[in-house]
């Protein structure tokens, strides 16, 4: 198959992802300090934090690059590396993890080769854990973007996974 | 006129005859008698489907047309989680828990319209089988002393007239006109108020060392950073009564003459922060904050930060350093925060709880807040009392309740039958408390007796299918992977402890192990930088101190007498119970279990890797784990 490249489409796609970084960028302007709510904006925008974005925002905001990659490092709410159509959050506070959450996480391993902060192959999943989200009553608890998965097994939370594509 | 109607408009109140005066034509509008249902809209309630209750109750009273005489309203959490989604049916305040959407028109038309109780809705109380119809006689609300958790399942936090209307903000008033700064102070003082967040230290001396400190700058903030597991009572304050905790820190930073403060939030705690923006804007709205408050000529303001998903971050040096757009790690504190905090700035930081606590201190005064509590721990705590026990929740007792009353009063026992093992209190720096210590009453000092603490108010109760080497295992993992890595002996401690514990648990400890668990814990200790290492080995020191046993199981006989370390457990199944439904066969990922139907199975143990999908799945006690 010949590949022809659509020039117009792909520079008005370049021209859309340079400009919602550079307004993402904007917002903070004057605010150096607030580096951590600015890469909160940018994976809750790309869902991860690209690294050219991370260069940008450097050049943009006078802040050394080595700087905004120790603070995008250091939180584990930060990931780097693009994650998957769906995100499963697997609590592991210690109410679920007294209730066997952590036989979730093992299932997840298991059937999907991922293990915590990974995403599958086809980018179907990524998988995350967290220390506690607070619905202990629920326990054990997992995320799937967005909606809270309550008193889960790792029966149950097969067949809720199967409703993700 | 126009100048009337425009300030009107404006909602901004300018004066405490103002504020009075707002209070009073709310109050006229609203009619008690009037049915007001109230559905719990924290996170676990929204969980289990609250938002679906909530939605078919608009669609009913429309279809009705009862928008008039009926009033709904989401509220935050009620602390019975266990229950939810939870229904409250004022003025008679009938409790209905487990409701779903389709209860809804019945409860329109039988509860609101016809005065009739559905049984069905009802808590039963587990003790003695009896149906409980109204909010405050069932148990698990009774034994509580509700004072800053009180208006969480009556108040919508989203609307502040609620809020008004039940007296808020007026501690904000008396404290601008009739008290000076350091009456405000002495009054915290006197009251025996301590910081909620963990570390107990008197608030009234941490006011007074930042109003002291010498800057023109100083700062104020709020710690919603609340990172211990199974702990959630500061996001339910935060989502459930949010200006409580933002008129509490106006006053506090009226006390020690600052005029911006921050709350520090976590990102994983999404209504916490969409609740506390909503009551900062109309808080500005209405000229409770902003420039010159009720006309007093104070300016504050409050900005919202979301944490990163670092737990180092609750330490307060740790805090500021993220708020100041770096990496969050804690610093020496030879010079205290209240004198060099933020951006070198004297900075005060108080948890969640303790800013709630002010407004109530300030309106009725030290000498009632100091009655409730013991000698050395004033007033309530919230705990979420979480894990294996029947009424999962948030309940609110004055300090000095015992453990007993707590757990099997309150907390209705244990679930299944089971017997109780520990009680986990503290988070993960805090410890487990055996059987014996039950009727230990509960405050800073008595917890930090028995090698727990305080904490922020986490108690995780654990029964006897918990293995206590598996829970040290669990938090020094936690620990580890938060450690920041700034400090040797937090960031090798905690390594080196960890590859021991999970040696002990996987059958390959030795008696010398126990030894040098010891040793590390002493250096932690000593040498830690920050509160999350000096007290890192608690968990480790409390099981080894009060389940010893257990750890020498694990290594002399490799055996995990709970059934949980996996690789000292078996799975087989008795030929006697199981009849042969092949259920545990097709849940096996590894086809390790053989056999045909009706016909007892068989497991092959070098194939099994004890992923537990047959014990789970065996409906005949068949599948033994031992």
């Amino acid at each position: 198959m010949e590949l022809v490249l659509d020039f117009p489409k792909v520079k008005a796609i370049v021209e859309s992802y340079t400009e919602k970084v550079d307004s993402l960028i904007d917002n903070y302007a004057d605010k150096k300090e607030q580096l951590i709510s600015l890469l909160q904006d940018v994976q809750a925008e790309f869902n991860y934090l690209p690294r050219d974005v991370l260069i940008k925002i450097s050049q943009k905001l006078d802040i050394p690059v080595s700087q905004v990659f120790s603070v995008a490092t250091f939180f584990r709410a930060f990931s780097l590396k693009p994650r998957g159509r769906h995100l499963v959050t697997v609590c592991l506070g210690t109410a679920c993890h007294i209730r066997g959450g952590q036989r979730l996480v093992d299932k997840l391993e298991r059937d999907y080769r991922i293990k915590p902060g990974e995403t599958t192959e086809d980018l179907r999943f990524s998988l995350e854990t967290v220390n506690c989200l607070g619905c202990c009553a629920l326990g054990p608890v997992a995320v799937v973007d967005g909606k809270y998965e309550s008193k889960m097994n790792p029966d149950k939370l097969d067949r809720v996974l199967r409703g993700y594509k | 006129m126009v100048e009337q109607v425009r300030k009107l408009l404006e909602k901004r109140v300018e004066s405490v005859a103002e504020l009075e005066n707002l209070r009073q034509s709310i109050l006229g509008k609203r009619d008690s008698s009037r049915t007001c249902i109230s559905v719990c809209g924290g996170t676990a309630c929204r969980a289990s489907g609250a938002e679906a209750v909530v939605d078919a109750f608009i669609d009913e009273i429309e279809r009705r047309e009862l928008q008039i005489t009926v009033e709904l309203k989401e509220t935050g959490c009620h602390g019975f989680c266990e229950r939810g989604p939870v229904v409250v049916i004022r003025p008679k305040r009938i409790f209905y828990q487990r409701v779903k959407p389709e209860d809804i028109p019945e409860i329109i038309s039988e509860t609101v319209l016809g005065g009739n109780i559905i049984e069905r809705l009802l808590y039963v109380d587990p003790a003695t089988n009896e149906r409980i119809t109204y909010e405050p006689d069932v148990p698990f609300y009774k034994k509580q002393t509700r004072t800053i958790f009180s208006a969480n399942g009556e108040i919508d936090p989203t609307d502040i007239e609620d809020y008004i209307a039940m007296g808020g903000y007026s501690a904000l008033s008396k404290a601008l006109v009739q008290m000076s700064p350091e009456e405000i102070i002495e009054e915290v003082k006197k009251s025996g108020l301590r910081g909620r967040g963990g570390g107990g230290f008197p608030t009234g001396r941490k006011w007074q060392s930042c109003r002291d400190a010498e800057g023109d700058v100083k700062y104020v903030i709020c710690n919603a950073d609340e990172g211990d597991p199974g702990a959630y009572q500061d996001r339910s304050l935060l989502e459930g009564n949010p200006h409580s905790v933002v008129e509490g820190m106006i006053i506090g930073a009226y006390a020690i003459g600052s005029h911006k403060g921050y709350i520090y939030v976590r990102n994983e705690y999404p209504l916490a922060v969409r609740h506390a923006r909503i009551a900062i804007e109309q808080a500005m709205d209405y000229g409770l904050l902003g420039e010159d408050i009720l006309g007093s000529g104070f300016d504050f303001t409050v900005t919202i930060n979301k944490g990163g998903g670092a737990f180092v971050c609750g330490e307060s040096s740790a805090l500021m350093a993220s708020l100041e757009g770096k990496i969050g790690e804690p610093r020496a504190k030879y010079i205290h925060m209240s004198e060099k905090g933020l951006w070198d700035n004297p900075s005060l930081l108080n948890n969640v709880k303790t800013w709630a606590n002010v407004p109530l201190i300030i309106n009725k005064g030290a000498e009632w807040y100091s009655q409730i509590g013991t000698a050395g721990s004033k007033g309530t705590m919230i705990f979420s009392l979480v894990g294996n026990i029947n009424n999962t929740g948030l309940v609110e007792v004055p300090m000095g309740i015992t453990l007993r009353e707590m757990i099997y009063d309150i907390g209705g026992g244990i679930p299944n039958g089971k017997k109780f093992k520990a009680v986990q209190t503290g988070g993960p720096s805090g410890g487990c408390i055996p059987e014996q210590y039950l009727d230990t009453p509960v405050d800073f000092d008595e917890l930090t007796k028995l090698g727990s603490m305080m904490g922020s108010g986490g108690m995780i109760v654990m029964d006897e299918d918990t293995c206590m080497v598996d829970v040290a295992r669990y938090f020094i993992e936690f620990l580890k992977g938060e450690s920041c890595g700034k400090c040797t002996p937090c960031r090798e401690g905690l390594n080196r402890m960890s590859e021991i514990l999970n040696r002990i648990t996987q059958g390959k400890g030795k008696q010398e192990d126990l030894d040098t668990l010891e040793d590390l814990a002493g250096i932690l200790s000593g040498g830690a930088l920050c509160a999350l290492g000096q007290t890192a080995a608690n968990p480790v020191l409390s099981t080894l101190h009060y389940f010893r046993d257990e750890y020498v199981a694990h290594i002399d006989e490799k055996k995990c007498p709970a059934g949980i370390c996996r690789e000292l457990i078996q799975y087989s199944i008795d030929p006697e119970k199981c009849e042969g439904c092949l259920r545990c066969l097709r849940a096996c990922p590894t086809g390790a279990i053989s056999g045909e139907k009706r016909k007892p199975h068989t497991l092959n143990q070098d194939m099994c890797i004890k992923c537990g999908a047959c014990y789970d799945v065996c409906k005949f006690n068949a599948v033994i784990r031992q």
